[in-house]
Parts: C-alpha cells; sequence; structure tokens
C-alpha cells in the first residue's frame, strides 16, 4: 500500500473545493491555492518516479481486500509508466498556473479558472492511475468537462463554437469508450483491468475481442485526435487561453488519450498483428496529414494545434511499430527501442509544445493578434519570448542538441531497424516539413521587420510569464540527457518492461 | 436479443440525429437519446431472467440475484451525461445571444 497514491487526486480535488469556497473573500487566495497545489504534487509526482523503479505498488480505495482472488473493490495503480505520466501532467500544470498569474488577469472570474484548473489536473492524475476501466471513464469525464469548460473560458464567439465541436465530439467518445466497456464487462464480468487479461484468457472470442477493440480504439482515439478523429482539436486548442493550451496539448491528449491506448493494448488485449498494424497506420498517417494541414496555417495557435496531431503521430506510429513486434514475437530488443522512442517523444513534446503555446500567449499578450502576418520585428523588443520560441522551435523540429532530435533519431533507427523502411523516410520528411513551418513561424513573429523602438513598442511580458517559459526552455535541454543508457534505466527501462511484459503489471495486481 | 436489437437501433437513431440535424439543439437531444442507449445496454447486461433485488436474505439462500454493478456504473453514468448536457445547453444558450442563431450553417467562424 503506498499511501501518496490517493493524494493525486485528493489534493487537487480539495483545491478547486477550497478555491470556490474562500476564493471570493481573500484577493489572490485562488492563485496560490493553485499554485500550492500543484507544487505539492509535482514534488511528490518526483519523489514516486525515484522510488517506485519497476515495482508496482497498488491502493485499495476503502480497503476492500479480494475475495477468492477477485479483486472488488477500486485499485489504483502505480507503476513506471504511470511515474512518467504523472511526473509530466504536474510539471507542466505546476508551469502553467505560476503562467496564469498574470496572464488570466486579462480575464474576469479567476477563481473558476484556478477551481477548473485542479479538477482538470484531479482528472487526468485520475486516468493515469486508476486501475480498472469505469474509473478510467469517470476520470475522463471530470478532466474533460473541465477542459470544456476551459475552452470557452473567454466566450467570445471563436472559443463558443470551438468548446461546442469539441464537446459534441467528446461525448461522442465517452460514448463509444462506455459501449466498449459495456461490451467487456458482457463477457468478462469484471472491471479490473489485470483481471480483464485474466477472465478473457488466452483464446478470447474474435468477434467481440476485435469490436471491443475498435470501440476502444475509435474512443481514446478521438480522445488523442489521431488523424480520422482529430477534428476538433484544432478549433479546441487554438481558442482557449493559452496556459490551458499548453496543458491541453502538452498533456490532455497524452493522459486521456495515448497513455490509456497504451495501457489497454499492452497489458489488458493480448496484441494482435492486424490491430497493431492498423495503429501504426493510423500514427503514419497522422504524422503526415497534420504536418500538411499545418504548413498552411498563418494563426500561430493553430499552426501549433496541427503540428501536436503530427507529433503525437510520431508517437503512436513509434509505439506501433513495437506492438507489430511484440504480436510476431520476433526481435525483443527493436521492440523496446520502438516504445522506447514513443515514450521518449511523449515526455519531450509534453515540453516543447507547451513551451511553444506558452510563447504564442506572450505574443498574443503583448500585441493583441495570432496573426502571423500581423506581427514581425518582434526579437528586439521580447528578447526571452524570442530566445525560448527559438529553444522550443528547435527542439520540436529535431535539431541537435535539443531533446526532439534524440527522440526522433531513436524513431527512426528503430524503424529501420524493424525493417519498415518507408516508416523511417515518412518520419524524416515530415521532420524537414516541421523545420520548414518552424523557420517560417520564427521569421513572421520575430525578425523579418525592421521595427524603430520608441514608447509604443512592445515590452517583454511580465515575470510569471518569463520564468515559466524559461524554465520550460531548459527542461528541453535538460531532457536530451534521457538519451543516456544511466538516465534511461532508471527513468523509461522500467516502464517499457511493464509494457512489453503484463505479467509483471498483472501478478502484483491480482496478488499471484 | 431482441430488446438488445432495439437498443442498438436506438443508438443509431441518436447517431443519425447528430449527423443530420442542423439546429444545435437537436444535435444535444439526439446526443441524448444516444446517451441512453448506452445506459439501455448497461443496464440490460446485468439484467438476470427471474433475478431479484441484490440484498441478501437470510430466509432465501438460493435467490438469483440480478448484479447490481452495471447499475451502479449507469447510476454514475447517468450524473456524468447530465453534467456534459448541462454544459452543453449553456453554451447554446451563450451562442445564441452572440449569433443570434441556432443554425449550425450560419456558426462558422473556425475553419482550416
Amino acid at each position: 500500500m503506498n499511501p501518496l497514491i490517493p493524494l493525486f487526486v485528493a489534493v487537487p480535488l480539495a483545491g478547486a473545493f477550497l478555491t470556490m469556497i474562500f476564493g471570493k473573500f481573500v484577493k489572490n487566495l485562488n492563485r496560490y491555492i493553485g499554485l500550492i497545489v500543484l507544487l505539492f504534487l509535482a514534488i511528490i509526482s518526483y519523489y514516486s518516479i525515484v522510488t517506485v523503479s519497476g515495482t508496482v505498488s497498488v491502493y485499495k480505495v476503502g480497503g476492500w481486500e479480494p475475495i477468492n482472488g477477485i479483486p472488488i473493490g477500486i485499485y489504483m495503480v502505480m507503476d513506471s509508466l504511470t511515474a512518467i505520466l504523472l511526473c509530466i501532467i504536474n510539471t507542466i500544470g505546476l508551469l502553467a498556473v505560476f503562467y496564469s498569474f498574470t496572464y488570466i488577469s486579462q480575464y474576469t472570474s479567476e477563481n473558476y479558472f484556478y477551481a477548473l484548473f485542479c479538477l482538470m489536473v484531479a482528472g487526468m492524475n485520475g486516468v493515469v492511475l486508476s486501475g480498472d476501466l469505469f474509473n478510467i471513464y469517470v476520470f475522463l469525464e471530470i478532466s474533460a468537462i473541465s477542459s470544456y469548460a476551459l475552452v470557452a473560458f473567454g466566450v467570445e464567439r471563436e472559443q463558443l463554437e470551438a468548446t461546442f465541436k469539441y464537446q459534441v465530439l467528446g461525448g461522442l467518445a465517452s460514448l463509444l469508450i462506455l459501449l466498449g466497456i459495456g461490451f467487456i464487462y458482457w463477457k468478462a464480468k469484471t472491471l479490473n483491468l489485470a483481471d480483464i487479461k485474466v477472465a478473457l484468457g488466452s483464446a478470447p472470442e474474435k468477434i467481440h475481442y476485435l469490436l471491443v477493440q475498435m470501440l476502444l480504439l475509435s474512443g481514446f482515439g478521438l480522445k488523442a485526435a489521431i488523424i480520422p478523429f482529430h477534428a476538433w482539436l484544432p478549433d479546441a486548442h487554438s481558442s482557449a487561453p493559452s496556459p490551458i493550451s499548453a496543458m491541453l496539448s502538452g498533456v490532455l491528449i497524452k493522459a486521456a488519450g495515448i497513455y490509456v491506448i497504451l495501457r489497454l493494448f499492452f497489458n489488458m488485449f493480448i496484441i494482435s498483428e492486424e490491430v497493431a498494424i492498423l495503429i501504426t497506420t493510423l500514427g503514419a498517417l497522422s504524422m503526415a496529414v497534420g504536418v500538411f494541414l499545418a504548413i498552411g496555417q498563418w494563426d500561430i495557435k493553430r499552426l501549433l494545434a496541427y503540428h501536436s496531431i503530427s507529433q503525437m503521430g510520431y508517437v503512436v506510429m513509434s509505439v506501433g511499430v513495437g506492438m507489430i513486434l511484440v504480436a510476431r514475437n520476433t526481435k525483443p530488443e527493436v521492440a523496446s527501442l520502438a516504445i522506447a522512442g514513443g515514450l521518449f517523444h511523449l515526455i519531450n513534446h509534453a515540453a516543447f509544445k507547451s513551451l511553444l503555446f506558452l510563447n504564442a500567449g506572450a505574443i498574443e499578450y503583448r500585441i493583441g493578434t495570432r496573426n502571423l502576418q500581423e506581427m514581425g520585428g518582434l526579437s528586439q523588443f521580447m528578447p526571452a519570448t524570442s530566445s525560448t520560441s527559438f529553444v522550443a522551435s528547435m527542439a520540436i523540429s529535431g535539431i541537435p542538441p535539443f531533446n526532439g532530435f534524440f527522440s526522433k533519431l531513436i524513431i527512426i533507427i528503430a524503424a529501420i531497424m524493424a525493417k519498415f523502411y518507408l516508416l523511417a523516410l515518412i518520419a524524416v520528411i515530415v521532420s524537414i516539413i516541421t523545420l520548414a513551418s518552424f523557420m517560417k513561424f520564427q521569421r513572421y513573429a520575430f525578425y523579418n521587420k525592421e521595427v524603430q523602438k520608441d514608447e509604443k513598442s512592445p515590452k517583454e511580458v511580465p515575470f510569471p510569464m518569463v520564468a515559466s517559459m524559461v524554465t520550460l526552455g531548459i527542461l528541453c535541454l535538460l531532457l536530451s540527457l534521457l538519451v543516456l543508457p544511466q538516465v534511461r534505466d532508471i527513468v523509461l527501462k522500467p516502464a517499457i518492461d511493464i509494457l512489453m511484459n503484463s505479467q509483471m503489471y498483472i501478478s502484483p495486481i491480482l496478488g499471484m | 436479443m431482441v430488446v438488445y436489437l432495439l437498443c442498438f437501433i436506438l443508438f443509431l437513431v441518436g447517431l443519425y440525429g447528430v449527423v443530420t440535424r442542423r439546429n444545435l439543439v437537436k444535435i444535444v437531444i439526439s446526443l441524448s437519446i444516444m446517451e441512453f442507449s448506452v445506459f439501455l445496454f448497461l443496464a440490460l447486461i446485468g439484467y438476470v431472467h427471474d433475478g431479484v433485488v441484490p440484498i441478501v436474505d437470510p430466509a432465501n439462500p438460493d435467490a438469483r440475484y440480478v448484479d447490481p454493478l452495471p447499475q451502479a456504473m449507469v447510476l454514475t453514468a447517468i450524473v456524468i451525461g447530465l453534467a456534459t448536457t448541462a454544459m452543453l445547453m449553456s453554451v447554446i444558450i451563450r451562442i445564441y445571444r452572440k449569433y443570434k442563431t441556432l443554425d449550425i450553417r450560419e456558426i462558422k467562424n473556425l475553419r482550416g
């Protein structure tokens, strides 16, 4: 029993509650509650990633012990993959809250902002921690409903339209997930992930199994905005306030989409080759189509949102290659390399994409537009924004020594070693187009125009925004260290082992 | 078997509404129809023929109980569905104030 596990959900829920009750009476209390909650969560998530190291610890809510070896209570499970996701969620959350100190003060009703933010973090922490399918659905809805409200936070025309689209498609995704859960419960008569794997057995009924897999893949694919399901993402992510865009793009699509797909398809289902090929194809498709849709955009945040689709394509494609190899039961070292590349890119994407959204927010905060054609020459007025966005742009386009280079390199090497030459070629081409589109962003936003400095020219953004951006910029460099074998063995290796060998996940939960 | 089929037809009716209706409120109603067909399906899963309420009765140890877990799931899902619908309706009220219309063809600022 790890007593820290329930705190990841309980503390942000309490934070949201306290903000709504006392936030009205004391000025600025809401933002300090948000900061303290996220700081605490970040610290315990770092503590967990250091202590978890390959073990799986289970927290049984309410102390309901299994009867006759059948788990009956609600299980919260902490393993290495969960710990990585918790670190991402809470670090980005902490920096986004600190950034909001000045950014959100241009809106009214700050109380609601911080309360919804805490709720969203509680939902995402719950999704990655819960060990049964129905609780994944419940926490997913908590984070989704608070993100619907946060996308509409500006209540202008675009925000409302985006949030309506997001909610209808999100509601559809939830229904598909719920239907899939119903079908699983029909056959397995249990909802615990580990127990479902045991109950469905090694030779499941083929049609039922495929139906469930497709329902859950399309449901969580909608949440993760993989290509045929991507229509809501550019609208929702570009209309939200910038710290929320950073959270949605940097964290929510990973925690609610990619993480659950990984967990379900590696640890709950027995991977079949057809499904693995389908997932790889969807990944490659999102990678290519996302970047082509991105390059024509002139709105900064829409451009970044389309790049999120494309970069998530890298993660899905790489993990899919790993799945194919696991299903064929050949070359386990290449499979683990491919999954490592995917996870590494997932972590990196959280750092550089949230940084880019915060940069876009800083530009919007000072000059009030998101259209690239209306800006220019900002590098002389906003040095911190300009340099951090340069770091992030280079990281996302895969230029050494930034983190994006190493993860893309691992992905491409793994694809070549697995003899998927076409996928490797697509990955290289997409990376080059990404570079081109970020050169455009850098040139139009920060250079291009010679502007005389006078009293009306924009100033650098206030300290909390600069501090968050610089921290993320440093993270972009530091995360490159994950490529070193010593660091990789501590952080990535246990998570990959859990994914590759689902017995390691199942035995501690069922107490076998 | 017939009930499951009817349940599926209800799901398709909802899906048809979401895809074809032009009025925002009607889209939300269709989404609710889909939602309730899924809830109905979940409740059907737990049904046991001749089952009784799942409260253990010492006088009758051989009773067949209906499965209570799907009912608990449906209750939770109904609460979540209510929150989603309330959120959608409040967004629609705001959209009507800004656009003065509920026709989805006239609400298209975001393109490309």
